[in-house]
């Protein structure tokens, strides 16, 4: 609804959120960090729940500090200032202290995940990401399976300036592609990027996954999508690559293993039939 | 400075302002008209900047492309970053400086004022050639305000243009930051030991180090994308051998201290105002001027923390996400400062300090942000998302940006001589502080629920928040003209202000008269004043 009218019922949804009734809109609970899918997705997640909370808990007593200040201490209340309170070494080295252990007790997790996150040992299946304005070309390594994957036409008619064509009527507008990845599920994948002209940013926000696409160099970034999760996820170039940066999604499909090997053999068949019709 | 120019000085410093336009302010010399300048200049660069965020916000608005074209977009937000940062914060940061700190520190002016002068005028200079791209042959600088390589490179007839603008501002800055330091250091009142400045001067003091210590780095990753570009040199080119990742590198050792070169001299006003309105002295003078430093310091070793995405070896990454979380540290120490001398305080609540207040709430949320994307492994799914564009919002609009207008708002009297209509300001504060809330709080959700930043365009899902955050941008952004109506109208007349403007000011400023002689102090002020003036001591 709010999309289509514009600023006067954009003004009424925010007047709907500030309290008065409206219909539910499953969008305004788009909050949070997904949980993710797969096997570290959780964990990362847990780690910015973890400081979101101590952020919060400190939050309540700051600002509680604070508001205390600003409703006790008005001078409209005949608060009578205490001009002796010039410095306190103890209060001092106290703050000092005290955020220092919190500091640690986040920290420690947070290198703990890092460690295991930069583990790509016992990968079954290497993939090649490459970066190209505006599109990626995956490469299975070894299988010798490779295409390229672009923004969907619909989504693409639909994006161009004044097209008329209202996004909402596009499944999964800017988030769907030509050719998606794919992926079986609980095996470890083993992703090498690198770009073919200016740098890109490889982002699946279900597979808790950013990596930059680099002219140059390799970057690599493992992941395993659970066993129990197959499905597609989506997520979009995130690194600015130019005029259609916005237009780079990047789309997965993780498939059970029993169909990823079927997909894979009429991938294989299909680049095998087209290199006997090339020679 | 040698005695017979000053003798020279002398003699037309009984005549107060030069008569005429080219004489005033081109040939200016003092250094209030100079600050003056730089305050308008940096209140059109924002002004300037602003528009830009509004065709964004106005194109944000809905999914679609609706007015402008995803190259257009892009230049806006590479635009609307270089003028805030460069044209607007900055400038205004200096123009503060100029008029402040000759005044806080007992001097009768600015240390080297021709200098002053050619630094000031370099930037109507560059920023018209950063502005006239836009009107070049395949438009303004879309690549982003980081300028990375190799993207930077495919820029037009922008790119020599724009580059060349942003060495200008540079040596512009280095110089004013040279001025900064030798005041400070040489022209301080006989009594005004260190330990007795005024926040805001050790604030800028500090800041004027770091400028000297990293825009030279900023010119020499400029200097070397543009010898890529023009003399085959390929420091960052892969073809060539160079590294695309050696710039980031190279401009993020810049840029992270240039961040709190946009907030250190924040948190100097920000200890000059809640004192003031608290009735009380500054709570923990000497650790404020001990944070302050160690922030300075630990700013140049957690540059990599914008950059954890790169794919830095495990042991880069380790250390940089601990140094970064180690600045919650001197920064929690000035909250808790800032908090406990509000605490058995008498607080009123005029337009500064309610700034001053919004500041404190609002730059810790930024902060708090800031604490979550030190940890790098959930920076994997904020980095160059909205939740990045939140977090840098928060910290340079209620943040710095607030400082800004409340610093005005605080000494404007005493500048101009009149005080401003009290109960507009207020509008003004309540207007920007909930929208600035509108327009920046909902972009944390739309970052963490996977929309990136620096797109024209998104996913559907997006919707919502978005049309929210355009709502809050388009009400903060025209709540700032009456700001601009404000000044004026408090320049050209009003209620007079007393010489103390404030019921329970401290500081050397407030010792002169309102609106404040043409040359601050033109004798030095006794060590009585200075005691009187001085916050605690
Ligand atoms: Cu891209
Ligand atoms: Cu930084």
């Amino acid at each position: 609804m709010l999309r289509k009218t514009g600023i006067p019922s954009a003004l009424v949804a925010t007047l709907a959120l500030l309290g008065a009734a409206a219909p539910a809109h499953a969008d305004w609970l788009l909050l949070n960090m997904p949980e993710g899918v797969t096997t570290m997705s959780g964990e990362i997640r847990s780690l910015h729940m973890n400081v979101l909370l101590w952020c919060t808990a400190i939050g309540v007593f700051v600002f509680g500090w604070m508001i205390v200040s600003l409703v006790k201490f008005r001078r409209s209340q005949g608060a009578v200032p205490d001009t002796t309170m010039v410095h306190s070494t103890k209060a001092e080295v106290i703050w000092t202290i005290i955020p220092v252990f919190i500091l640690v007790i986040m920290a420690v997790p947070a290198a703990r995940t890092l460690i295991k996150l930069e583990d790509a040992s016992n990968s079954q299946l290497s993939i090649k990401v490459t970066g190209y304005q505006w599109k990626w070309q995956y490469e299975y390594l070894d299988e010798g399976v490779s295409f390229f994957s672009t923004l969907d036409r619909a989504s693409d008619a639909a994006r161009q300036l004044d097209s008329g064509v209202d996004p909402n009527s596009v499944p999964n507008y800017l988030l769907s592609v030509d050719n998606p990845l794919v992926v079986p599920v609980g095996r470890k994948v083993h992703v090498l990027l690198t770009s073919q002209d200016v740098i890109h940013s490889w982002w699946v926000p279900d597979f808790a996954i950013k990596k930059d696409a680099i002219p140059g160099v390799t970057n690599s970034v493992s992941f395993e999508v659970k066993a129990d999760k197959p499905g597609t996820y989506r997520g979009q170039c995130a690194e600015l690559c130019g005029r259609d940066h916005g237009f780079m999604p990047v789309v997965v499909e993780a498939k059970l293993p029993a169909d990823y090997a079927a997909w894979l053999a009429e991938q294989k068949q299909a680049a095998a039939q087209n290199l006997t019709a090339a020679n | 400075m040698a005695h017979s120019e000053h003798a020279d000085h002398a003699e037309h410093d009984h005549h107060g302002p030069a008569h005429g336009f080219i004489q005033r302010w081109v040939m200016a010399t003092n250094h209030k008209d100079i600050g003056t300048m730089y305050l308008v200049f940096a209140g059109l660069m924002f002004l300037i900047g602003g528009a830009m965020a509004l065709v964004i916000r106005a194109e944000l608005w809905t999914p679609g492309l609706q007015f402008v074209d995803p190259q257009f977009f892009n230049s806006m937000t590479t635009m609307h970053a270089l003028v805030m940062i460069f044209g607007g914060m900055m400038p205004a940061w200096t123009g503060l400086a100029n008029w402040m700190i000759p005044m806080q520190v007992g001097a009768p002016d600015m240390a080297l004022p021709r200098l002053n002068n050619f630094s000031f005028w370099i930037l109507p200079f560059a920023f018209l050639m950063l502005l006239a791209t836009l009107f070049v042959p395949g438009g303004a600088p879309a690549g982003g305000w980081t300028i990375y390589p190799p993207l930077v490179v495919q820029g037009g007839a922008n790119f020599p243009m724009s580059m060349f603008a942003i060495h200008m501002m540079g040596i512009s800055s280095i110089l004013g930051a040279i001025n900064v330091i030798v005041t400070i250091m040489n022209m301080r009142a006989p009594g005004m030991t260190l330990l007795r400045m005024p926040m805001f001067t050790w604030t800028w003091l500090i800041t004027a180090y770091l400028l000297i210590l990293v825009m030279p780095v900023l010119a020499g990753a400029v200097t070397m994308v543009i010898t890529d570009h023009y003399f085959g040199t390929t420091f960052f080119s892969a073809a060539g051998g160079g590294d695309p990742v050696l710039y980031q590198h190279i401009f993020w050792f810049f840029g992270h201290p240039e961040v709190y070169i946009l907030i250190l001299p924040a948190f100097g006003v920000v200890s000059e105002i809640i004192p003031t309105f608290s009735r009380k002295p500054l709570f923990g003078y000497e650790s404020m001027v001990y944070a302050s430093a160690s922030i300075g310091f630990l700013s140049f070793i957690v540059w990599a923390h914008h950059m954890f995405t790169v794919g830095m070896p495990l042991a880069g990454q380790m250390f940089f996400m601990l140094t970064t979380m180690m600045i919650a540290v001197p920064t929690g120490v000035k909250v808790f400062n800032w908090s406990t001398t509000m605490w058995k305080g008498s607080l009123t609540f005029e337009p500064p300090m309610l700034f001053a207040i919004a500041f404190l709430f609002l730059f810790t949320i930024g902060g708090f942000s800031g604490l979550m994307l030190a940890i790098t492994p959930a920076d994997f799914q904020y980095h160059d998302s909205y939740f990045v564009v939140a977090h840098f919002h928060y910290v340079l609009v209620p943040g710095a940006l607030f400082a800004i207008i409340a610093a005005v708002y605080y000494w404007l009297p005493k500048w101009s001589g009149h005080m401003y209509n009290q109960t507009l300001a207020k509008w003004h504060f309540w207007l920007s502080a909930v929208f600035v809330n509108v327009l920046f709080f909902p972009q944390h959700f739309l970052g963490l629920a996977g929309m990136p930043r620096r797109i024209p365009d998104y996913a559907t899902q997006f919707a919502d928040w978005n049309a929210v955050s355009s709502i809050g941008a388009f009400g903060f952004g025209f709540a700032q003209l009456l700001f601009v109506w404000l000044i004026i109208s408090c320049v050209r007349g009003g209620e007079k202000a007393s010489d103390h403007v404030w019921e329970d000011t401290h500081g050397l400023e407030w010792e002169l008269s309102s609106p404040a002689p043409y040359h601050s102090w033109t004798t030095p002020p006794s060590d009585a004043v200075i005691l009187r003036g001085t916050t605690g001591h």
